[in-house]
């Protein structure tokens, strides 16, 4: 087994291999405006650091969000294409679920929260590292104060609202690393991972126009 | 001929997901997927609704350009995409599958200009483009005026609309019609039964002491939107047939008006007519009528050739290969204002202290 795994749902752009029995190389760069342009030279550099070539790879995973949607895209659109053309499966893990597996916590539950833009988080509650109590949503910090009480948090959106989140800890952002082990344990005890398809959790901004505006002055 | 490089090109800088294969000059394939439908209850295209619809349709529109051209992605020489300008978050999502797939096959990668690409298909419909060549580019997103050299490396910007593209404003009067979106094609058809010369509305920036080249539709538009909002004021019927021909005629009559102008100023004899409006059935015939009597010789793709697709940036991606243009780097990103003047965007092979384009051969699929 030799998996390619890439994340770019949070502000960082980060790629790992993994070999079946452990990461044999990863690269992370924090960079929320570069998604587009830092993925590839990554994906190239974690390859020749792990001395193989792109078609060694026997399956691609992605991270598919939540997150801030634009650099979403680019991550899983890369391994859309990868997918295309090595003819390899693309599997498709939730990004906070990777944070979780980082934080490595035995005993939860816990949080993890990360930073949604627009004064809003994406979080959900875990058990223990592996294991996911709720499903992935957006809301703002405020309004989930209650449901998170007393509750430790890792990730970006809860070191950024302390308010919600009193006890907060690393890691900030998700790791190739962490998703890749996720999915190299979970494929070797047979699971079913999910289908590379993003989690947007919000509509687009667009608005039905009520009528076109009147130009005749008043 | 079998040595003419096959390229296939991506194109997202709006709505419409398009992958093209040329060969050469050669037409191979024209896949597109269009979210357009999905815009149309907003009156406009959505940026978000676009790049999420992109990400959906990449993939499968690949595949059927591939199966459509009856060529394997191994025996490609190049992949080529928009590199800009237009939609940021929607060229993002091409700019990616075309790096990702060229990286993967072990192609070069051209990230390519979108206006130039849509001078370039004419290649496909009439051989290879005259040098130099006249280009009106005429869309929802552009109106420009283009004057070419060599369609690789020098573009040359003659005018451009000062405020509303020319499909914009067909859009906009088509809403104040309510004849729903988008408007260029309802407005062309309803145009045919009505009197060009019914109503006199205005002709942006045709006055002597204005730019002789460039475009202004906004004047336009608020005049025929006070027409139509003063008849219903009245009271009165409408006249939708000949509201849509006379604001029609004003758009196409400047637009070929100052194309022919700028021909005959840069002594050009030949005039391409590319963008979403080119399928504009009026102004081909006026185009036409005036490129004839002026001696101008027009060229004016198809329809679909018009209109945002893959087969341009193919066909772009394709002279770049044949006259031997710097590929570009792993790190190629959108750019959602890439100048025209960027035919496309070369790699920067000569920075020692930036490894980050330098891709090892070794690891690209062979
Ligand atoms: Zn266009």
């Amino acid at each position: 087994m030799l998996l390619l795994a890439l994340d770019t749902a949070t502000p960082a752009v980060t790629v790992a291999l993994h070999d079946g029995a452990a990461v044999i190389a990863s690269s992370s760069q924090v960079d929320a405006r570069r998604h587009g342009e830092l993925l590839l030279p990554a994906v190239d550099r974690v390859l020749a650091e792990a001395g193989v070539k792109l078609d060694a790879v026997t399956g691609i995973v992605t991270g598919i969000g939540p997150g801030p949607y634009t650099g979403l895209r680019v991550g899983l659109m890369t391994a859309d294409t990868f997918g295309l053309a090595l003819g390899v499966p693309v599997h498709g893990l939730c990004t906070l679920d990777g944070l979780a597996y980082a934080a490595d916590i035995e005993k939860g539950p816990f949080v993890v929260a990360t930073d949604a833009r627009r004064k809003e988080v994406y979080w959900a509650v875990y058990e223990d590292s592996r294991t996911r109590r709720t499903d992935p949503a957006v809301d703002r910090p405020a309004d989930i104060a209650e449901q998170v009480a007393g509750l430790p948090a890792v990730g970006a959106g809860a070191l950024l609202y302390p308010d919600t989140f009193p006890v907060a800890h690393e890691p900030e952002h998700v790791s190739a690393a962490a998703l890749a082990s996720l999915a190299a344990e979970k494929l070797a005890a047979g699971e079913e991972l999910p289908e590379p398809r993003p989690l947007y959790l919000r509509r687009p901004d667009a608005q039905v126009p009520k009528n076109y505006k009147v130009v005749t002055p008043k | 001929m079998a040595d003419e490089p096959l390229v296939l090109g991506i194109e997202t800088s709006c709505d419409e997901t398009g992958v093209g294969i040329v060969r050469g000059t050669t037409l191979l394939a024209d896949a597109v997927a269009s979210s357009v439908d999905e815009h149309a209850r907003f009156g406009g295209v959505v940026p978000e609704v676009a790049s999420r619809a992109h990400l959906e349709a990449m993939v499968p529109t690949i595949e059927r350009a591939l199966k459509d051209a009856g060529v394997s992605a191994r025996d490609l020489d190049g992949i080529a995409v928009t590199a800009g300008p237009g939609l940021a978050g929607a060229l993002l999502v091409g700019v990616s599958a075309a790096k990702a797939y060229a990286y993967a096959l072990g192609k070069p990668l051209y990230g390519v200009n979108h206006l130039a690409a849509h001078i370039c298909v004419d290649q496909l419909e009439h051989g290879p483009l005259p040098e130099p060549t006249m280009a009106l580019l005429v869309s929802g997103g552009h109106s420009s005026l283009l004057l070419s050299s060599d369609i690789t490396s020098d573009v040359r910007p003659l005018g451009a609309t000062i405020d509303d593209a020319a499909g914009e404003a067909f859009d906009k009067i088509a809403r104040v019609l309510n004849l729903g979106f988008p408007g260029g094609p309802v407005i062309d058809r309803y145009a045919k039964e009505g009197d060009p010369s019914a109503i006199a509305f205005p002709r942006g920036l045709t006055g002597p002491r204005d730019p002789a080249y460039d475009f202004s539709f906004s004047g336009l538009k608020t005049a025929v939107a006070r027409w139509i909002e003063a008849k219903r004021a009245a009271g009165e019927e409408v006249p939708v047939r000949d509201v849509s021909a006379s604001f029609q005629e004003a758009v196409v009559d400047v637009l070929t008006r100052k194309a022919v102008r700028a021909c005959r100023d840069e002594g050009v004899d030949h005039l391409m007519i590319g963008g979403g409006v080119a399928a504009n059935s009026r102004l081909r015939a006026l185009a036409q009528e005036r490129c004839e009597a002026a001696g101008i010789q027009l060229r004016v793709p198809r329809m679909k050739l018009c209109t945002d697709n893959g087969a341009m940036v193919a066909a772009l991606g394709a002279e770049m290969v044949a006259r031997n243009r710097t590929p570009s780097g792993w790190d190629l990103s959108a750019d959602s204002s890439l100048p025209v003047t960027d035919p496309h965007v070369p790699g920067n092979h000569d920075h020692d202290h930036d490894h980050v384009h330098e891709v090892s051969k070794e690891n690209l699929y062979s």
